[in-house]
């Protein structure tokens, strides 16, 4: 084995690197509980800014608005996600798959603002030839969410997939199951670790995105990004730092759930 | 009377797997025909038209008159976006700012990624964690944090103040160096992540017989480690550079009036002076610069999505 010095550059960087990660989230959390309007003077702990959140009606429908969307995006992102992950590890000589394959990955990098536009052209577009969608609002952000979600779904599936054990399959196959029930009874449990994660990341892609749904909204839908959005153009506040944390603290324990899940998942197959 | 024969059972089954496959094939694919790659063509069509006061704000490409077809392409677009000294300032802003968080990213995420992989097993599982978990949190919160740290009031300001470095506060929020260290900021994660699952791959015997031949650590690490990390590193370099020029947030937030991205700029106008083509041409050209880019990512993605293990 290669001897790891203790104090090594990498290992240096690597605390370095985790500090500059974390850093300003710590203090983001700390003046949160700050009692001063002023965010850079410190003026005692208090829990003011959070009671004032709890009684902002615009947040609070934002936020129901955002959860909503999110959780309507995940599940379908999940669904196609998992259909491509399945072309992409299963069919190795099909039609089409190559272009399949480029526009599931090409989400992963495409700039929000090029993503945006073209979306909400299309649905102006369809709005005329077809007449729907008159409005643009939940429905619009949904469909838009749920395709550049599912890039990363698919890629977390895929993982799991290409992990799986096909000789099970094939055996349930020989044995006159069908490719369906095969899927739900074989696959399905040894890659649902997967699809959990791939929800879960999801759920917080939509929760998260700004630039998307401010192309594709109308007038009739306004999610928590647009909200914080919108008050952080005119700098920092207090208010908004409380809501922060709210929100980091949400999705950390999001992000745990799932990486607890791979590991978990992870280790019973190591042991086995 | 020929008398049909029911199917083989071997008939039906490689029906119901070609009926199957065509169902797991084709409904992502119609989805992402429909909603990613035609949305392209109809930024390539607005691209042609121009702005008019009317809902939507723009002029038809294609006009039925008497069952014939007439298009009416306008390159003034285009033409207007080359003549314009502001549009390629912001281009090239972009690909400069881009490049240089690309960089920076590099220079921080490659040794953080080096020792995680370096580290026990067990270890390499909560750093994983700990290098996720920014990138799952809020992309505009963690942006909007930094407003808080850089600006005249800020706590830099005030902790450099307080240690005696400076005497008065250095302008740090919207300049350029705010809109690089809040993209490295952003996107380090993503460049991190796929080098560590390269480096984490790395076969150790190669290191060993590199080191039992007499080779110095720093030549085994510029002659095997480094060349065998490649993928890795244009990985996560396309990750950062890609999604960082078209970047609207970041150059909004923390950059300044001289802070020229091409992102905001479209954003700007689309939103304010609503000229939807202008918008879509710039998209196009956008689109175009980085084509090189995303082909490479993609080349890489799909060798890693096929790849068996």
């Amino acid at each position: 084995m290669i001897k790891s010095q203790r104090f090594s550059f990498s290992r240096v960087m690597l605390v370095l690197g985790l500090l500059f990660l974390y850093l300003p989230m710590v203090v983001l959390i700390v003046y949160s509980f700050n009692a001063s309007r002023l965010v850079s003077v410190w003026a005692g702990f208090s829990t003011h800014w959070y009671g004032e959140l709890f009684r902002d009606q615009q947040i609070l429908s934002a936020v129901w608005m955002s959860l909503k969307i999110a959780f309507y995006s995940a599940s379908m992102a999940v669904c196609l996600g998992t259909l491509c992950a399945f072309v992409m590890t299963r069919f190795k000589r099909l039609r089409g798959r190559t272009l399949l394959s480029s526009m599931i990955s090409a989400p992963l990098v495409m700039p929000e603002v090029i993503t945006g536009l073209s979306l909400l052209l299309l649905f102006v577009e369809m709005a005329q030839t077809i007449g729907w969608p008159a409005d643009r609002g939940m429905a619009t952000i949904w469909i838009a969410h749920t395709t550049f979600c599912s890039a990363y779904v698919a890629v977390v599936v895929s993982a799991r997939l290409r992990e799986v054990d096909r000789s099970v399959e094939e055996a349930a196959m020989d044995l006159g199951c069908t490719p369906l029930k095969t899927f739900f009874v074989i696959t399905l449990p040894v890659i649902a670790p997967a699809l959990v994660s791939g929800w879960l990341l999801a759920f917080t892609l939509s929760l998260d995105d700004l630039v998307i749904a401010s192309f594709v909204s109308g007038p009739g839908a306004t999610t928590l990004p647009m909200v914080v959005f919108s008050s952080v153009r005119m700098g920092v506040s207090p208010k908004i730092n409380a809501l922060a944390t709210l929100i980091i603290l949400a999705v950390s324990l999001i992000a745990f759930i799932a990486w607890y899940l791979m590991r978990r998942s992870e280790e019973k197959r190591k042991r086995s | 009377m020929p008398q049909k024969l029911p199917p083989s059972p071997l008939m039906v089954r490689v029906r119901a797997v070609l009926f199957h496959r065509r169902v797991v094939f084709g409904i992502p694919f119609l989805w992402l025909l429909l909603f990613f790659l035609l949305p392209f063509a109809l930024v390539l069509k607005i691209s042609f038209s121009s702005a008019v006061m009317a809902i939507p704000p723009y002029q038809p490409v294609f006009t039925f008159v008497d069952n014939t077809v007439s298009v009416v392409v306008n390159l003034s677009n285009y033409l207007f976006l080359f003549s314009d000294s502001l549009y390629i300032a912001a281009y090239w802003g972009s690909v400069k700012i881009a490049f240089v968080s690309t960089l920076v990213c590099l220079l921080i995420g490659y040794p953080m990624a080096y020792a995680m992989a370096r580290a026990s097993a067990r270890m390499q599982l909560v750093l994983l964690l700990l290098v996720m978990l920014p990138s799952w949190t809020s992309f505009l919160i963690r942006v909007y944090a930094w407003m808080g740290i850089l600006g005249n009031q800020g706590l830099l300001n005030n902790l450099l103040m307080w240690l005696g470095v400076i005497s008065e506060p250095l302008k740090m929020l919207n300049t350029n160096f705010a809109v690089v260290l809040g993209i490295a900021y952003a996107y380090l994660p993503f460049m991190v992540l796929p080098i560590y699952t390269n480096l984490v791959k790395l076969d150790v015997r190669l290191l060993e017989a590199a080191s039992d031949l007499g080779c110095r650590s720093l030549t085994t690490f510029w002659t095997i480690t480094l060349p065998l990390s490649k993928a890795g590193i244009i990985a996560g370099s396309m990750l950062v550079f890609i999604p960082a020029v078209g970047e609207f947030v970041i150059p909004e937030l923390l950059g300044g009036p001289d802070t020229l991205m091409i992102g905001k700029v479209l954003w700007e106008e689309f939103f304010n002076n609503r000229d939807w083509p202008v918008a879509s041409s710039l998209a196009i050209v956008m689109l175009a610069l980085l084509l090189i880019p995303i082909v490479l990512f993609h080349r890489l993605q799909a060798r890693e999505m096929e790849k068996d293990d």
